[in-house]
């Protein structure tokens, strides 16, 4: 059972990169313009060893931790204000609807003139949009808690701060890694798209810089390691999930 | 001492369906009154049973009295001093599990005396954990224990706060027939050693002939008062063997509405 769930996503994969090859091999196509697997790996082996992968990639992961770790602690607590208070969501609401829908891809000319170049208007830009998501989904786990346990919490003369830290914070936990995991996914494509206009640096860039270059090979190992660091953060924010006192946010119901 | 007197109280609820309809605003007409005209009084010690057609509003009579609802009119004192509020002096057995799911029944537990200081407290927690035979289930959350368990820890969170008044929603319904028996047994044994004023809102009527010190019938929505009796039998008791029993079980049937018990 547990070999099974390592071993056949490997094999799958195997077959992928063969077909991939043989594809290009017997297509006709010219090497420039699809690149097969053997070539990749290699172009890859060679961006490792000089070590342009990894700067690319820390500098991606860089401004993606910041901004979205900038959207977790602004946007929660303001989720969940929005939730517990009556006027702040009347106030804030309807312009917090308004702006969610803007693709945050729409921003980039006003961050530029703002953030002028580097890190600051692309950060800018994750934040943009991992910010709308966390306040909306906070909010709403913290508008479906059941009232039982605010009854439960004045029956035993809860504190204001009990009510906060021993019902709300705990009730929307499971709610808040479902939406850290889809935020970190929705942070990770627009980070892609931000350093293809605003910076000299991350994978974004490194695409952007190959297809100038025409080297599509190396547009593919870009690719490949965004899909990677994807998987990983994916897995990161789901592990958060295991934590035993948030098991029962996903067996009840 | 905690008597608990129920003065005159009605309570309507406004009919958001027929509220809502045209933007009128909420008038008389719009208001559904649930419970009319109710007058009880419940002495210090008393096990209550409360019986009465579903939807007649046995919980909210249950809420008022806990604090979580006011009356539209009238009035619910303990001790003569009108409820303003939720206490820990009453403790709410919920109907649904009102365990917080990400505490472990330790930490349940502990909510009610997490105030007072450390030796006791560990005692305390211990002895009601031990008294309700979840021993060994401490550090379970609640997800990983049975219906019956989940009764009998809710009932351990409730005893450890030491209330003047225990106020039981439905705390056997969705039980299977064993298990049902058991935690009324806890019921029953707990309140022989507690003697606190405890009301009990059941479906079954073999449940309030056998716990009750009084059972206490609910007419159907507007809700009244239709029957009131005491128990002046011993626990345990034995239902089919008490003539008395058994004709005021063959009253109550008829009072619901079923005209044949088989
Ligand atoms: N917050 C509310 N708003 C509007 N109507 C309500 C509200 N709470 C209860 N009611 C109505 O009051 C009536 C009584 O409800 P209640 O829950 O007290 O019934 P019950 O006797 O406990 O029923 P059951 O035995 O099914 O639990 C129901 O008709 C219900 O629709
Ligand atoms: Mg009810």
């Amino acid at each position: 059972m547990g070999y099974k769930k390592t071993v056949l996503p490997f094999i799958t994969l195997f077959f992928i990169l063969l077909l991939w090859e043989l594809v290009t091999r017997f297509s006709g196509w010219s090497r420039n313009v699809f690149p097969g697997s053997i070539a990749v790996l290699t172009s890859m082996g060679e961006l490792i060893a000089n070590g342009t992968l990894l700067k690319n990639t820390v500098a991606s992961l860089f401004r993606v931790s910041i901004g979205f770790s900038l959207a977790v602690v602004l946007g929660v607590p303001l989720g969940i204000i929005l939730g517990r208070v009556e006027i702040a969501k009347l106030l804030f609401n309807p312009l917090i609807q308004f702006l969610r829908p803007i693709s945050p891809l729409a921003w980039i000319p006003l961050a530029m003139l703002w953030f002028g170049i580097g890190d600051p208007p692309a950060i800018f830009l994750i934040f943009l949009a991992s910010f709308f998501p966390m306040v909306v989904s906070t909010s709403v786990a913290v508008e479906s808690i059941k009232p039982t346990y605010f009854q439960v919490a004045a029956n035993f003369n809860f504190t204001r701060i009990e009510v906060l830290t021993k019902i709300v914070i705990p009730a929307i936990i499971p709610q808040v890694i479902t939406a850290l995991r889809m935020t970190i996914a929705i942070a990770w494509l627009v980070v892609v798209a931000a350093e293809m206009i605003a910076v000299q640096s991350g994978l974004g860039y490194l695409i952007l810089d190959a297809r100038n270059a025409l080297r599509m090979d190396y547009v593919m190992v870009a690719m490949i390691v965004i899909g990677i660091i994807g998987l990983l953060l994916d897995f990161i924010m789901r592990s958060l999930g295991n934590i035993e006192s948030t098991a029962w946010g996903r067996l009840t119901k | 001492m905690s008597c608990i007197q129920v003065k005159n109280l009605k309570k309507s609820f406004i009919d958001r369906r027929r509220a809502g309809r045209g933007g009128e605003r909420a008038s008389l007409g719009n208001e559904i009154l649930v419970l009319d005209n109710i007058n009880l009084e419940f002495a210090e010690g008393e096990l209550v049973c409360i019986l009465g057609p579903s939807g007649c509003g046995k919980s909210t009579l249950l809420r008022m009295v806990a604090g979580f609802d006011f009356p539209t009119t009238g009035e619910v004192l303990i001790n003569d001093e009108p409820v303003t509020g939720s206490r820990s002096d009453s403790i709410f057995v919920f109907q649904h599990s009102g365990l917080l799911p990400w505490m472990t029944v330790w930490e349940n537990v502990e909510l009610g005396v997490r105030h007072i200081q450390d030796p006791e407290k560990t005692q305390t927690i211990q002895e009601y954990i031990a008294m309700v035979e979840l021993d060994r289930f401490e550090h379970h959350y609640p997800h990983q224990l049975s219906g019956g368990m989940l009764r009998r820890a809710e009932l351990a969170r409730a005893l450890a706060v030491n209330p003047n008044t225990l106020i039981m929603d439905e705390p056997f319904s969705g039980l299977d027939f064993l298990t049902h028996m058991k935690v009324r047994e806890e019921v029953v044994n707990m309140h022989e050693f507690i003697q606190k004023t405890t009301l009990v809102v059941t479906h079954d009527i073999d449940d309030a002939l056998i716990m009750g010190d009084r059972v206490i019938v609910m007419s159907g929505r507007p809700s009244q008062v239709k029957l009131d009796v005491k128990l002046p039998y011993g626990r345990p008791r034995d239902v089919l063997k008490t003539p008395e029993l058994m004709a005021l079980r063959d009253e109550i049937f008829f009072m619901l509405g079923v005209s044949y018990v088989v």
